[in-house]
């Protein structure tokens, strides 16, 4: 029950936030977000993470006639997405608190729809519930880039749009194939789509099927092109549901539905798509050396990184997979902060241009500590989250091949050296007319930036409770995948 | 189905005479009146199979589900008809008689037995689409429209007669029993007429439900008609037309399957390509309208050529979601053309702003067009997916979705318009003299109440499909 609740409490949230007018409704919204939080802890709480969770699945007779049922579950690893979600989320309504936007009930609304399909996303264990979910999280996302973003939102989220689409219908394509695929009078659960016996002809087809759309929503080379600009140009509350958790979306998918439904078809394409990731890995990573915005050095930053998450998981080793799991957590707590603190410089110095900028640690001391932490959990020092996924995923695909390793390994030296170049253009140097009269953070933006900075330590230096609560459902997994 | 038939054909007479009232209000609730007593006559028939009339029509749950969905999108329709209920002198109740009359005809096509009455049936329809089509005597696009429609409409026709005669001089039956019992008793040994007559059938059958190559008449017809009857045309026609495709080709031909699916298969390529890539290319929200349901006879047509036991299902489905998305989209592009002048996207721009539910509406009604999740389109186009891939017709499925996705872009150029450009901007028309106002626009209570109705219909049966799928 309680996972039906996660998932119909935010649109019922946003159907209430939409009825509200004013400014009031950032707060209201806020707190309703919050409450969605609390529900995660308790099921958290209710969450045995070695054994079977009956309290937390649900199924229902949907479409009975076809075999289509509405149904999910939560495991170690939907459930560190579920939390994940529901942690950033209150965080995003929080960084919108120093800014106004136009309409402010439909934006607040949007983004509590988003939280219901990306829970959905996460939770649902049928075929055609997952699809529905999939797309659900798409639209709200769309009509907030396009509706509040920057200039050339117009092309740019329509891009994106039709491009995602693009890629889910092929993955929908896939999916009723596997659901004919099933004996007797079909069914489209995803226990029925592991136990399939496909030829690896079929498993090879399905597989690109499959990974073009994980891969666009990821983004993976060469499919990433939409990427920077629909960073680029949404409104940051936005870029922050973008970045920190639709992207997860693609890698889930590809745990989930990708490596145990069609195992044949991985063992003959896994390793392209580690290279791809490889090659994204590097590429994003130069790309972000050379950009002068700094909303686009954190996109290409983020486009980099999930490589090194997606080549992780295609190792199929338990550490990759673990790497990519705890990674995933990281990534979308540092990209979220990153981009609010992005945010926060640009919105007090009307830039986002790097060469303007310079100095500002001189006005802003703890906007400079902040930057710092998350900065560092981004580039992966030991002792940050960012180092325990990186390390295992490293470690995952060097199992898998050593010189993919090493390649993918730069990851760390070009981050830091992109990360640092944002650093010190942004904090240090001489100060100009614009940074000048910066302020430090409000009270609100350091309640907002805290709990990420305190996941980034707590990651770091404690992992063990994530890993301990998602090392049983990624053994699991790997089973699956192994058996076939 | 029978008294319905009756029913309809005499308060269609009675609202003839209704026109010799002073007071026009009365005429619209009467006739939505007339159409729910008849909605509540095929009802009735709910769970019964019989012939009736000599054994020229019958009726079974498919033909009440398709005769019900018919009538009802009538209703809906009909109240749009604000606009000519205002016009001074125009000849209210003769429109309404005359779409009574049209509805008798698609209930014919529903649910004949007998290619007569089929003949009939689409006459009957037909006739009434060339009268309405020219009805804006003012507009010589609408005269345009309805001379097209007509010697297109009546050279189809002629070939669809021609077809039925060779079927007879094959088979010695006008009856579908007599057919079918033909081609089951003969298989092998088929003559050579009767794949020349049904070729003619399917040829007249397809003219009119706009299916590629016989679709140039649509877009200037649908466009040059009055918003009304187009939106009658694309919803009630092609329902109709569907049911009785499907009807004629299940119940007597499925014993020549490998003989027609061939035509249909290319029917459909041609007309999923045709109906989308042209619609790309409009910047007239009217003929994108017009291509966009060319593209519709497509998914359609995929039913058809993957012929099943789900096929009925599915075909009812779609034409439910269809119909329902459609009058949505004639109905705010009524009052956009009504109010500000002018039927291209530029149109619409910030309707999001100035009118919420008119733009919320005709989003829920794009994306049902698009197959976006959660609303009755996408599981429509789910449904017959699942037909045409239970039949392995892997190939037909890819161009399905490909085109699928070009439909996305050319549904959403108009929310884009409605939600993400300003109304500040100046608007100009195609012809770049007039500047079209963008103030807010009046929704009337008809409308309000049809609105809410499809989109609210739209989006449950998106998420319980359950209350249509389980019927049979």
């Amino acid at each position: 029950m309680i996972t039906i609740f996660l998932i119909a409490f935010p649109i019922v949230a946003g159907l209430i936030t939409l009825l509200l007018k004013g400014e009031t409704v950032k707060r209201f919204a806020f707190l309703l977000s919050l409450v969605e939080l609390v529900a995660t802890l308790y099921a958290v709480s209710q969450f045995n993470p070695a054994g079977i969770n009956p309290a937390l699945a649900f199924s229902y007779p949907w479409i009975e006639s076809l075999g289509i049922s509405f149904s999910g579950n939560i495991d170690g690893i939907s459930l560190l997405l579920v939390i994940l979600t529901t942690l950033l989320v209150p965080v995003i309504i929080l960084s919108t608190f120093g800014r106004s936007y136009a309409n402010p009930s439909a934006f607040y609304a949007l983004i509590l729809f988003m939280e219901a399909g990306l829970v959905g996303v996460f939770t649902a264990t049928d075929a055609f519930l997952f699809y529905l979910f999939w797309e659900a999280a798409l639209i709200p996302v769309y009509f907030l880039a396009g509706v509040w973003g920057g200039e050339r939102r117009i092309a740019v989220t329509f891009k994106f749009f039709i491009y995602t689409i693009f890629g889910s219908l092929f993955m929908l394509l896939a999916m009723t194939y596997l659901y004919f695929q099933t004996p007797g009078t079909h069914s489209s659960s995803l226990e029925a789509f592991y136990a399939l016996d496909l030829t690896t002809g079929t498993q090879a087809w399905l597989f690109w099927a499959l990974f073009i759309a994980f891969a666009i929503k990821m983004p993976v080379f060469p499919f990433h092109t939409w990427q920077p600009d629909t960073y680029a140009e949404s409104p940051t509350p936005a870029t922050m549901l973008l970045a920190g958790i639709m992207l997860k979306m693609g890698i889930y998918g590809v745990i989930r539905w990708l490596l145990p439904v069609v195992p044949a078809g991985v063992a003959q394409w896994g390793t392209t798509a580690i290279i791809l990731s490889v090659i994204g890995i590097v590429y994003g990573s130069i790309i972000a050396i050379r950009q002068r915005d700094i909303k686009r050095i954190l996109a290409y930053s983020s486009f980099a990184h999930v490589g090194l998450m997606s080549a992780g998981v295609f190792s199929l080793s338990t550490e990759g997979m673990q790497g990519a799991v705890v990674q995933m957590l990281a990534h979308g707590v540092n990209v979220v902060g990153l981009f609010f603190i992005a945010e926060i410089i640009g919105r007090r110095i009307n830039t986002r241009e790097l060469a303007q900028m310079g100095g500002i640690t001189q006005n802003a001391p703890s906007l400079t500590v902040f930057f710092m932490i998350l900065l560092l959990g981004s580039v992966a020092l030991p002792l940050t989250n960012g180092f325990v996924g990186e390390f295992l995923l490293l470690y995952g695909v060097f199992t898998f091949n050593p010189w993919y390793a090493a390649v993918a390994g730069l990851t760390i030296i070009l981050s830091a050296v992109y990360m640092l170049r944002l650093f010190q253009g942004t904090m240090f140097g001489e100060q100009n007319e614009l940074t000048a009269g910066m302020s430090d953070l409000t009270l609100t933006e350091k309640i907002a930036l805290f709990p990420l900075a305190f996941m980034v330590f707590w990651i770091g230096m404690y992992p063990a409770p994530f890993l301990k609560l998602t090392e049983p459902a990624v053994q699991n997994l790997l089973q699956q995948v192994v058996q076939q | 189905m029978f008294s319905s038939l009756i029913l309809l054909s005499v308060f269609g007479i009675l609202n003839l005479f209704l026109g010799f009232l002073k007071s026009r209000s009365w005429l619209l609730p009467v006739t939505i009146l007339f159409l729910l007593t008849a909605l509540g006559a095929v009802v009735l028939d709910w769970n019964k199979s019989f012939y009736f009339l000599n054994y020229m029509m019958s009726t079974d749950n498919v033909s009440v589900a398709f005769t019900s969905i018919i009538i009802l999108s009538t209703v809906l329709i009909i109240p749009l008809s604000r606009a000519y209920v205002r016009t001074e002198g125009a000849p209210v109740a003769e429109y309404y008689a005359i779409l009574l009359f049209s509805v008798v005809g698609a209930i014919m096509m529903v649910g004949f037995e007998n290619l007569l009455m089929l003949f009939i049936g689409l006459e009957t329809l037909s006739i009434a689409m060339y009268v309405l089509a020219g009805s804006d005597k003012r507009n010589p696009r609408s005269h345009e429209a309805a001379l097209k429609y007509l010697l297109m409409g009546s050279f189809a026709t002629g070939i669809l007669l021609f077809g039925v005669a060779l079927l007879y001089g094959a088979t010695g039956s006008f009856g579908l029993g007599g057919i079918k019992a033909y081609v089951v008793s003969n298989a092998g040994n088929i003559s050579p007429l009767l794949y020349l007559g049904l070729s003619f059938v399917l040829v007249g059958i397809l003219f009119k439900l706009s299916v590629a190559p016989f679709h140039f008449w649509t877009p200037d017809v649908y466009d040059g008609a009055p918003t009304l009857f187009t939106a009658f045309m694309s919803t009630i026609v092609k329902t109709a037309g569907f049911a009785a495709l499907f009807k004629i080709l299940s119940v007597s031909f499925t014993g020549v399957y490998n003989f027609w699916w061939v035509m249909m298969a290319a029917a459909t390529v041609l007309t999923l390509f045709i109906g989308n890539i042209t619609a790309v290319y409009q910047s007239s929200f009217k003929r994108m309208l017009a291509y966009s349901s060319i593209s519709h006879a497509g998914y359609l047509l995929i039913a058809i050529t993957t012929l099943g036991p789900a096929s009925r299902e599915s075909i009812l489905f779609y034409s439910l979601a269809y119909s329902l998305a459609t009058i949505t989209s004639f109905a705010v592009l009524m009052l956009v053309n009504e109010q500000r002048g002018g039927e291209g996207y530029t149109s619409f721009n910030g309707l999001g702003k100035q009118n919420p539910f008119l733009a919320f509406t005709l989003t829920v009604a794009m994306c049902s067009l698009a197959g976006i999740p959660l609303t009755a389109g996408f599981l429509g186009k789910l449904f017959i997916f699942l037909n045409a891939l239970e039949k392995g017709f892997v190939w037909l499925l890819v161009v399905a979705v490909l085109m699928s996705a070009v439909g996305i872009y050319y549904y959403f150029r108009v929310v884009i318009a409605m939600y993400m450009k300003g109304s500040s901007e100046e608007v100009m028309l195609s012809d770049g003299k007039d500047v079209l106002t963008t103030d807010k626009i009046v929704v009337p209570g008809s409308f309000q109440v049809v609105l809410a109705i499809t989109t609210a219909l739209t989006i449950l049966l998106g998420i319980f499909p359950n209350f249509v799928m389980n019927l049979f």
